[in-house]
């Protein structure tokens, strides 16, 4: 079987949150990228090329991951992009998927903060599989 | 009522720094005549607030009864009501009692033509300000409105300074759940990470899980430290020790302290200090805060190899204690905001230092204490220099000499309390 190629690009300005995510990647195989603003990201995102990129809502600014993800999605609009935000807990915001039938955000998958690896894994190598 | 020659100064067109405040007057009274003699004597009339520089001028308006009273006391919100006692229909002492079942800062003055000591009684039971027994002079008409601006003017100040607190209170206690909650998180995934079996595998992985968790702990511990700190700074519950403080025994054990976080990464520090000890009268756990979070930020923002110097100096009466570093520095901006509660320079190259954000603000509190002041000088990646004067003579000036009352002070006063 040929080498899956398994790039996930992580971005957070939490240095803990990468640093853990990375852990449980890496150790099944996954290639990890991280970046910790919008513009680390974007400097990294032509050379690295990841499969799955990783963003966090809130960084420098509250809607940094939502500005993130619509220029990834214009620049790269195959790439899967999944924002994690802890939002729904500390506004009461929800971003319910059927809540956003126009598609303006612009991320295939939203997960709240707190996440478990598992949670994010299952999301990336389904988002994968569909791309695939 | 007499009429009587305008006395009331009115105010200087120089003081044009002052603001104007406009409020309401009702005036009951079921005769005509007294309603308009009180009305002509408050028209044009002014009261300034000096202590807020504020002029207060009046709109007026008017009621016949009891009945007409309690409409226009809801549709009009008067400020101040200069109220008859006795009303064909319901009494003034009725409105009294209605307004009593309301929530409002209305103050009220009551008319009556029957000076009793026992009506006045019972009226100011009810809530009433002052009492004008009839028939009174424009002047003592004036006095007693100048009288009830003052108290009511002083009233919502002080309201709305506890807003104010209140407000702020609210904002430092969500500031602070954040920042409670972010090492939790973090040590939450890394027990995660261990609890997975493929993650923590690898030995290295483990050990950076662990020492990460030791290391967000430990900056949890600081942040409650820090916490309980300035909590005891501002409460002034704290009984201070005021005695002989030798500066240089306290930075040599603030030194000491650093020294295995500064020799793991190679800094080397150094004292200087002139001929002879420098004891200044200080409570020895102030001082200590002091040289404790400029001598860990000294290193903790140091570059690995780089060096800290602290000098202690006289600067008669003050003294001077300065902390340079040769770390990261910092722009003019950011250390603009240094000393803000929870104020902690985010950008790439402070990621990884921990730090609860309240440590420079507790030194500039306690600095304050000793009439003195913190001052910084930066350059990113050059270093940065904290130098903190201390003036512990300004303690022993005794207190109210001038109108403001600066922090230290108040805590002055607190102890000769």
């Amino acid at each position: 079987m040929a080498e899956i190629s398994r790039r996930v690009m992580i971005v957070d300005d939490d240095p803990d949150f990468l640093e853990q995510m990375r852990m449980c990647l890496e150790s099944r195989g996954y290639s990890v990228s991280s970046a910790s603003s919008v513009q680390e990201c974007e400097n990294q995102l032509k050379e690295t090329e990841p499969d799955v990129v990783v963003l966090d809502l809130m960084m420098d600014n509250e809607d940094d991951g939502f500005v993130l993800s619509y220029r990834i999605k214009k620049q790269f609009p195959k790439m899967p992009v999944i924002i994690v935000t802890s939002m729904t807990h500390e506004t009461g915001m929800d971003f319910d998927e059927t809540d956003d039938p126009g598609h303006w955000i612009k991320a295939d998958a939203i997960l709240a903060k707190p996440i478990r690896f598992e949670q994010l894994e299952r999301e990336i190598t389904r988002l994968m599989r569909e791309r695939a | 009522m007499p009429e009587e020659p305008e006395g009331e100064p009115t105010p200087e067109p120089g003081r044009a720094a002052a603001s104007l405040e406009k409020l309401k007057i009702l005036i009951v009274d079921d005769e005509p005549g007294m309603r308009t003699a009180v009305a002509r004597a408050l028209t044009g009339f002014t009261v300034s607030v000096d202590e807020i520089r504020t002029i207060v001028s009046f709109d007026l308006i008017q009621a016949a009864s009891g009945e007409e009273a309690v409409l226009k006391l809801e549709s009009e919100k008067p400020d101040l009501m200069l109220l008859d006692h006795k009303l064909p229909g319901i009494t003034g002492l009725d409105v009294l009692a209605w307004l009593s079942d309301r929530k409002t800062d209305i103050l009220i003055i009551m008319m009556t033509a029957y000076a009793s000591i026992e009506a006045a009684v019972t009226a100011t039971k009810k809530g009433a300000f002052d009492f004008l027994s009839k028939p009174f002079t424009p002047a003592e008409l004036k006095a007693s409105v100048r009288k009830a601006v003052g108290h009511l003017i002083a009233l919502r100040r002080a309201r709305m300074l506890e807003e104010e607190r209140r407000r702020v209170r609210f904002q430092f206690i969500s500031v602070l759940a954040h920042e409670l909650k972010a090492p939790l998180a973090a040590i939450e995934g890394y027990l995660y990470v261990l609890k997975d079996p493929i993650a923590c595998a690898d030995t290295a992985t483990r050990n950076l899980a662990v020492d990460r968790c030791l290391i967000r702990l430990g900056g949890m511990r600081k942040l409650i430290l820090d916490l309980l700190d300035l909590t005891r700074l501002e409460s002034g519950q704290r009984k201070r020790e005021v005695q002989d403080v030798d500066l240089g025994e306290v930075a040599r054990s603030s030194i000491e302290t650093m020294t295995p976080d500064a020799s793991a990464r190679d800094i080397t520090m150094e004292l200087s200090m002139p001929d002879g000890a420098v004891v200044i009268p200080a409570d020895r756990s102030e001082i200590e805060i002091v040289m404790n979070n400029l001598i860990s930020n000294a290193v903790k923002y140091n570059r690995d190899g780089g060096s800290v110097g602290i000098t202690i100096s006289r600067r008669s009466p003050r003294v001077l204690i300065e902390v340079s570093d040769t770390g990261i520095g910092m722009s003019r901006e950011e250390s603009a905001k240094l000393f803000k509660e929870f104020v902690r320079i985010k950008n790439q190259k402070t990621r990884n230092i921990l730090g609860s954000g309240l440590g420079l603000s507790i030194v500039q509190k306690i600095a304050n204490i000793y009439g003195g002041t913190v001052e910084v000088e930066s350059e990113p990646d050059v270093g940065s220099t904290f130098r903190v004067m201390l003036n512990p003579g300004a303690t022993a000036v005794s207190p109210g000499t001038s109108g403001e009352v600066s922090g230290h002070e108040l805590v002055k006063l607190e102890r000769e309390a």
